[in-house]
């Protein structure tokens, strides 16, 4: 008998664009859950009636949606890595195809798995020489490290804070509860079922929100808002078509072409950037183009890192000194563009108009000649984003979206939780009841912010209520 | 003067709430014993508030009478009020609460310690506990008093309440004596810390006591118990304790009051620095909640009988450690207690306590056999808590001498495994008060329940005689199969069911069902459903509402049973007693410092101890597969 006897999945391959994703299923009803999502091209063909160690062609489907081709490897205990019935499933790869695959697995009953948690069952069912289990050990201890680093490191701000105060209210209404349950005498429930449904309700919505934002894909455009800017026909759009490595941008020589924002979301030596390239900075009388220019500005204030793009074969003018504006607070690249025509603002030059208008900060302003037509400095330009970002320079922005499934999961079984307490407050059931699942509720959001319970709820009792003698 | 040694098996320290259960239950289960205490007219004091029960407390109580003790027999003989409480919420947190008289419940008490075969009670102050070395493994070996009396002992165990070094307050009044100006037992803490336990001082208060005569009771809403009264004990018969009852009332303070304790607060011990020991948040003194709670405009009182023959009055929700003059001036300020008389001032008590992670479950010392504690001294608050306490320390300590394995009841059988799974495991920092919101399984957990949770440890033992225990089975018999009979009994959707439907407000029937599906609809009992029942013989009360709960909430009740089958395999993984923390790798330092200082028994143990995560978790079971193996 295994010590564990529920169902875990991961993704086994590493979470890059390579060739093939592979999702792993390990635990009693890894062949069940399997079975669910997967059609075989024979339609007899089950995934429960097949032999250990087989391999089956066909598709993965969540319900009637068609998810992928695949390949399905099936080991049965105890002749596999964990020694539980373990089904592998090999995918064309792309973070999205794996990461939708996997949920389509988690949907029908897997859990997520622990960092290290296979190696963890392989070793406590037996599977690994005892010899091993110091680097068992050190594997389940630095997954664990990078998991947490990496988990909160990945929610910041808003979604933390929103996180946060969400956990406080259940918090609050659990500790009113159970002071009332432990002090009747002093606390009364009376009216308090109105109260509890509109608060979950409210909660639910809010969860619900955060779970659109994870499904929306914002999940894997997570990456650094980088904004372009610079004046008209400085050369913003070709530097994105070189950078998206297609004819996107409309590159005309008539100033003011673009006159939107266009974006786009790409890797760079693996490191996600959403472009955005903007309409030039400039005075303009053009009601649609005025539009694109004010868009710019106010993309440029939330961006992560800002693309200077100036025509070094044209005097720099009051536009440029609005964009070097910008440039006092952002992590910014300035590329001296253009280098293919006469040159009349020199790097010199340059440097010095931006340490009178940016300040201290144009002293380690990296400064790139590039010539965007003949793709010249190119390579320069994506070498120091990269620097920048390893440096730790620049980041991650700070929108409200999840980064990871984990965080998704967790927020899925809050909801589930606080639709439980809404099931109960329509079945009119006494108030102890409703703290349960809100209890539930809590200690999944706290999984999203790295929070246990603890002894959260006897303080909170004791700090909110006055209780007793 | 010649030494006087005597020989028993047991010996308990302090006849409060914890050592009277431990006494019974180590006399009971065939062993020599004898109990200390400082005042034999003290035995079972209630030095605090009239009530046994309450919301959690009542479980406690409840859960000792399964286990075969003594409280909720006493409670039911001496009662002078009972009611139940949340009974509008759900069968979990229904909880019994009586008021006692107090001189009543202690007579009694006395009463059967001293007609209890095999226990001598004793007056005399234990000031020292008795150890050998043997194998580099210390054991207890008997007690010394203050007279020099030695008393040769297999176990001792240790149930001095409040007493150790004991000193009350009443604002500058400063007196060294235990609870009601009892002696305070002064020797004994250094005894225990030389013998290497690590202790620590707690503190508690209680309010001023009222001459009823000078109460104006027409300014407050009265308090009545129940029409009819529930017994604590599954062995007291309903019937035989049906009595009139007497009130208690209600009333509050004021802003006024307020004031008087706001311009005071610098006269006030606590605020003025002068007690050193932690008090507990949930029975704070009315100084504490005014501070605290500023906004709240008033705060309730609860006058209470103390007992029939006196008229003495308890003034709930009032303790305080105030001066006497300000204790007057802000009682004076609440409507009803205007010409208030006070007969006792509020104190607050200061006492030496051990620090419970020096315990095992079982309650035995983890660094000396046959070492037993229980009851306050554990650092918990409460009659319940205490006495739950003793019944398990005098059972285990019962059991160390017989040579058989002690008892450990855990989180998913019973209130008292929650709470002393909490005070081993836990850090308190503070009185430990048992609260439902504590209780993880409370579903389970239920009052109405404790018979059929722990009436078998209970026989097993020998507390719990073998006819008791056959009531219990077949009770439980007859509960299962009325539960099967109702799953089974198919409904079917014809007109005279959904007629029956109709009247009583319950949707109507698509397809059939059974009648078990039924009962769980909130309009639909087992007295209702009597009517299209026909098969249905008369079954007692106590069977009926076992199905109904069993039936009825369901769902949650499996859903609790699955965490719990999760839970006992935690609990199944042991630690070795010798485990070397420093060897495992990878464990976090805050991790590994807190299992060296608690030295859990089990995984399940390890990872409720605050400050080790899932993580440090995962690794232990690594490193503990290999120590298996070796």
């Amino acid at each position: 008998m295994t010590f564990y006897s529920d169902t875990i999945a991961a993704i086994a391959t590493a979470m890059s664009d390579s060739g093939i994703g592979i999702i792993r299923i390990s635990g009693e009803e890894a062949i069940s859950i399997a079975n669910k999502i997967f059609r075989s091209v024979n339609p007899d063909k089950k995934l429960i009636n097949v032999k250990s160690h087989t391999v089956h062609y066909g598709y993965i489907y969540d319900g009637d949606k068609f998810l992928d081709e695949v390949m399905v490897i099936v080991m049965k205990s105890p002749r596999s890595y964990t020694t539980e019935d373990t089904v592998e499933i090999n995918c064309h790869g792309g973070v999205l195809m794996v990461n939708r695959i996997l949920e389509a697995v988690l949907k029908y009953g897997a859990r997520l798995a622990e960092p290290g948690e296979f190696t963890k069952r392989a070793f406590l069912n037996g599977r690994i020489d005892l010899s091993k289990a110091e680097a068992v050990i050190d594997i389940i201890h630095s997954k664990n490290e990078f998991a947490l680093q990496a988990g909160t490191a990945q929610l910041k701000g808003s979604v933390s804070n929103a996180v946060k105060s969400m956990r406080e209210r259940v918090l609050y209404e659990i500790a009113f509860i159970e002071s009332a349950l432990d002090d009747p005498e002093h606390i009364s429930l009376d009216g308090f079922h109105e109260r509890i449904s509109a608060t979950v309700k409210e909660l639910i919505s809010e969860i619900s929100k955060l779970i659109d934002s994870a499904d929306n894909g914002k999940m894997l455009k997570e990456g650094i808002n980088t904004v372009i800017l610079g004046k008209p026909n400085a050369g913003k759009s070709s530097l994105m078509n070189i950078l998206v490595g297609e004819e996107k941008a409309i590159v005309t020589n008539i100033a003011g072409t673009t006159r939107d924002i266009l974006e786009e979301n790409i890797k760079l030596h693996g490191i996600g950037l959403n472009i955005i390239d903007t309409a030039g900075i400039r005075e303009t009388e053009d009601l649609v183009e005025k539009i694109g220019v004010e868009r710019a500005l106010k993309c440029a204030e939330k961006a992560d890192l800002v693309i200077y793009v100036v025509d070094s074969s044209v005097p720099l003018d009051d536009s440029d000194l609005a964009i070097m504006d910008f440039m006092k607070t952002k992590k910014s690249i300035v590329l001296l563009n253009k280098t293919d025509l006469t040159t009349i603002v020199t790097e010199e030059y340059l440097k010095e108009i931006l340490l009178d208008n940016v300040g201290e900060a144009a002293e380690v302003l990296p400064i790139i000649k590039t010539s965007t037509k003949e793709n010249i400095g190119i390579d320069v330009f994506e070498n120091k984003i990269k620097e920048m970002f390893f440096n730790g320079e620049i980041s991650f922005n700070d929108e409200v979206y999840i980064t990871n499934l984990r965080h998704k999961e967790a927020l899925m079984d809050a909801k589930k939780s606080l639709i439980m307490v809404q099931r109960s407050i329509e079945d009119d059931m006494p108030e102890d009841f409703l703290s349960i699942d809100l209890m539930s509720a809590y200690a999944s959001l706290g999984m999203i912010i790295g929070e246990e319970v603890g002894e959260d709820l006897v303080n909170e009792i004791f700090s909110k209520f006055c209780m007793g003698k | 003067m010649p030494e006087i040694r005597e020989k028993v098996d047991v010996c308990v320290v302090g006849a409060g709430h914890a050592g009277c259960e431990a006494a019974l239950a180590a006399a009971r289960m065939g062993l020599e014993t004898v109990i200390f205490t400082v005042s034999v007219d003290s035995i079972a004091l209630m030095p605090c508030n009239p009530n046994i029960g309450g919301s959690s407390k009542g479980h406690l109580v409840r859960e000792i009478d399964a286990l075969g003790g003594e409280m909720g027999k006493n409670i039911d003989k001496t009662f002078i009020q009972s009611k139940m409480l949340n009974v509008s919420k759900g069968p979990a947190v229904h909880s019994l609460r009586a008021q006692a008289d107090k001189s009543d419940y202690t007579r009694e008490m006395r009463r059967v310690l001293e007609n209890q075969e095999r226990l001598t009670v004793k007056q005399a102050e234990v000031c020292e506990i008795l150890a050998e070395e043997k194998d580099g493994k210390k054991y207890v070996t008997g007690v010394k008093t203050f007279t020099g009396t030695i008393y040769e002992a297999k176990a001792v165990i240790l149930c001095t309440g409040t007493y150790l070094n004991a000193r009350c307050l009443c604002g500058e009044a400063i007196t060294y004596t235990g609870p009601n100006g009892l002696q305070a037992a002064t020797h004994l803490t250094k005894s225990l810390h030389d013998l290497g336990l690590e202790m620590r001082r707690f503190k508690t208060g209680t309010p001023a006591r009222m001459d009823k005569r000078s109460i104006d009771f027409s300014k407050m809403e009265e308090q009545f118990g129940d029409e009819r009264v529930i017994p604590f004990s599954f062995s007291t018969d309903p019937d035989s304790i049906q009595k009139d009852q007497v009130s208690c009332w209600l009333t509050y303070t004021n802003e006024e009051t307020h004031n008087i304790i706001r311009a005071n607060l610098d006269r006030s011990p606590i605020y003025a620095g002068i007690i050193e020991g932690t008090g507990p948040r949930y029975c704070p003194s009315i100084e504490d909640k005014v501070v605290k709670f500023a906004d709240k405009e008033r705060h309730q009182v609860f006058i209470e009988p103390e007992g029939i023959y006196t008229n003495e009055m308890y003034v709930g929700g009032m303790s305080s450690s105030l001066p006497e003059d300000v204790q007057l001036a802000m009682y004076r300020t609440v409507p009803g207690l205007e010409n208030c008389k006070i007969v006792r001032n509020a104190y607050a008590i200061e006492y030496d306590c051990i620090n419970p992670r020096e315990l095992y479950a079982t309650l035995e010392t983890k660094s000396i056999c046959g070492l037993f504690c229980g009851g306050q001294f554990n650092g918990s608050s409460g009659y319940e808590e205490a006495a739950a306490q003793g019944i398990i320390a005098g059972i285990n300590a019962a059991l160390y001498c017989q040579g058989k394995e002690q008892i450990v009841i855990d989180r998913s059988e019973a209130y008292i495994g929650v709470l002393i799974d909490d005070l081993v495991t836990k850090e308190n920092f503070e009185p430990y008060r048992m609260m439902t919101s504590r209780a993880e399984y409370r579903l389970l957990l239920r009052q109405d329940n404790a018979d059929m949770r722990l009436r078998k440890i209970g026989y097993e033992v020998g507390l719990v005689s073998e006819q008791i225990y056959r009531t219990t089975v077949l009770k439980k018999e007859s509960i299962d199969r009325e539960v099967k009979r109702l799953k089974e009994t198919p409904i079917g959707a014809n007109k005279k069911i959904q007629e029956f439907l109709a009247k009583h407000e319950s949707s109507a029937l698509k397809t059939g069902t059974s009648l078990a599906e039924l009962m769980c609809r909130p309009e639909l009992s087992y007295e209702i459903l009597s009517e299209i029942d026909s098969e249905r013989k008369p079954l007692p009360a106590d069977v009926i509402e076992q199905v109904e709960i069993e039936l009825k909430y369901e769902g949650y009740i499996e859903r609790q049973l699955r965490q719990v089958e999760q839970y006992k395999k935690m609990e199944k993984k042991k630690i070795p007693e010798n485990l070397d923390y420093d060897l495992v790798p990878s464990l976090r330092i805050e991790a590994r410092q807190k299992l060296k200082s608690f030295r859990p028994v089990s995984v399940g143990q390890a990872s409720r101890i605050s400050g080790v995560s899932p993580a440090d978790i995962s690794v232990l079971l690594v490193y503990l597969e290999t120590f298996r193996t070796r």
